[in-house]
């Protein structure tokens, strides 16, 4: 029930109320998003925004730089891992 | 970038099992001693059990499976109350899938169904909302409940409601928090945890910054953490980063979607509908103070607890379960004494086996403990 799944906005379907349509896993909803927009002008902006959707609503708009942030450190401790063996291999 | 499938990266998981391998031989865990960690919210447990995680950890970490699933809390008068509503005749019963199935002391809602009340499940509140717009003859009341994840959804839908005029919709309140409920179980005499698995979605709403008493006062880690299986392992990683370099801090390994200070919006729609309720009653952890919320007085006309005039009844556990045992990390679901017998999925007695994300559910469904384990000769 608490889940929160990521998706896309494809298109405004109501400024005025903030309503627009998310593709969230393949299926598209209408998904309120007052949350996240600040006014119903901004809402011009929304298509293509990623946002966390739950029951209905988004919550938060995803940020991709954190994204990546997140995947490129884990892909420098692999590297690292990956030099620390190679050293260790060397030595013995 | 799709936000899902790179966070499942096997390689990845890898490197930090190695990492976690790696620090907790340092820390001198074992398995008879190990690093007792709390994830609070049902969705990680559900993650840990869907991806074995469990078993890729070493057993020098235990994770124990937290009070994090409001549909596992819910209480059985609670679910009375919604039963008593759904049985009057002008009334079409709203909620999530999920609450259809938990046991009331009576019947569970999707029992009353079945013997003809209108109880119909519902995807957002916004639905409930247009179900009274369609029906004004009827009276739809809404069964909201959850985290403070689900809160600002109620809180806007009662607000469109007010700015519609709508008089036939009203809201059921169960939502409750997450902070307080954190402090009970803190406060509970011998609890054995080290740290805290944060919940990521509660976190987007409210921010970081409301679990910072945990690492001051408690002295316990917090990572608040996604719900991939990358999220959960890094955040297992940071957490034993804190404890080898002597830190006790709250942290958020989630920042793709949580903002150190949550949605402002959100609080804002919650604050302006909500008020701290005295006391809320949970499934298996009993009352606890400040730990739920109810519509301000300014709306008491969409609040069914005031328009239905519902007594609110405490209903005691079945003596049977040991759910507060397991959520205080006490005794594993397997040794409850009425797990996978009395208390099955189909059949749930307890607040644990009732929703897919309650740890028992996750033990059971995963055929973990579901056989007794041969005997060694």
């Amino acid at each position: 029930m608490c889940l929160g799944i990521p998706g896309q906005v494809v298109e405004v379907t109501d400024a005025e109320k903030r309503i627009a349509l998310v593709d969230v896993g393949g299926i598209k909803r209408p998904i309120n998003l007052a949350c996240v927009v600040e006014s119903p002008e901004a809402m011009s902006e929304a298509p293509g925004m990623w946002v966390l959707v739950h029951v209905g609503f988004a919550m938060s708009r995803i940020n991709e730089e954190e994204a990546h942030k997140t995947l490129e450190l884990l892909q420098e401790l692999g590297e690292l891992q990956e030099e620390m063996r190679n050293a260790a291999a060397q030595v013995a | 970038m799709q936000y899902v499938n790179e966070f499942r990266d096997p390689e990845k998981a890898q490197v930090l099992i190695r990492e976690i391998q790696g620090l907790t031989e340092e820390l001198g865990a074992t398995s008879e001693s190990p690093i007792r960690i709390m994830e609070v919210c049902g969705g990680h447990t559900h993650t840990i059990f869907k991806f074995g995680l469990e078993q890729l950890l070493p057993d020098s970490i235990e994770l124990i499976h937290g009070p994090g699933c409001p549909v596992c809390v819910l209480p059985m008068g609670r679910v009375d109350d919604c039963v008593a509503l759904a049985e009057r005749e002008e009334v079409i019963l709203t909620t999530f899938g999920d609450a259809m199935r938990v046991p009331g002391s009576r019947k569970s809602l999707l029992q009353a169904k079945a013997d003809g009340a209108d109880v119909r499940m519902v995807y957002s509140p916004a639905d409930a909302l247009k179900l009274a717009q369609q029906n004004p003859e009827r009276e739809v009341v809404f069964f909201g409940l959850g985290f403070e994840t689900t809160m600002p959804s109620t809180a806007l839908t009662v607000l469109q409601a007010a700015s519609e005029g709508l008089s036939n919709f009203s809201l059921l309140c169960n939502h409750i928090t997450i902070p307080q409920t954190l402090q009970a179980l803190l406060d509970t005499p011998d609890l054995r945890i080290d740290a805290f698995i944060g919940p990521g979605h509660v976190s987007m709403v409210i921010g970081t910054e409301a679990y910072g008493f945990i690492a001051a006062q408690y002295g316990k880690p917090l990572v608040v953490s996604g719900f991939e299986p990358l999220d959960v392992l890094q955040s297992v990683w940071m957490i034993l980063r804190q404890m080898q370099s002597g830190r006790c801090e709250v942290e958020n390994q989630y920042r793709r979607v949580v903002p150190d200070s949550g949605n402002p919006a959100a609080q804002n729609a919650v604050a302006q509908v909500f008020e701290l309720r005295e006391f809320c009653e949970w499934r298996g952890l009993g009352s606890i103070a400040q730990s739920g919320v109810q519509l301000r007085k300014e709306y008491a006309a969409f609040d069914a607890e005031h328009k239905f005039r519902v007594a609110p009844q405490q209903v005691a556990d079945p003596k049977e379960c040991q759910c507060g045992e397991v959520l205080q990390g006490r005794i594993k679901p397997p040794q409850c004494r009425v797990f996978g017998t009395a208390c099955t999925p189909q059949t749930p007695l307890g607040a644990l086996m009732v929703s897919s994300e309650g740890a028992c559910a996750a033990y059971y469904n995963y055929g973990i403990g579901r056989h007794p384990e041969p005997q060694a000769a």
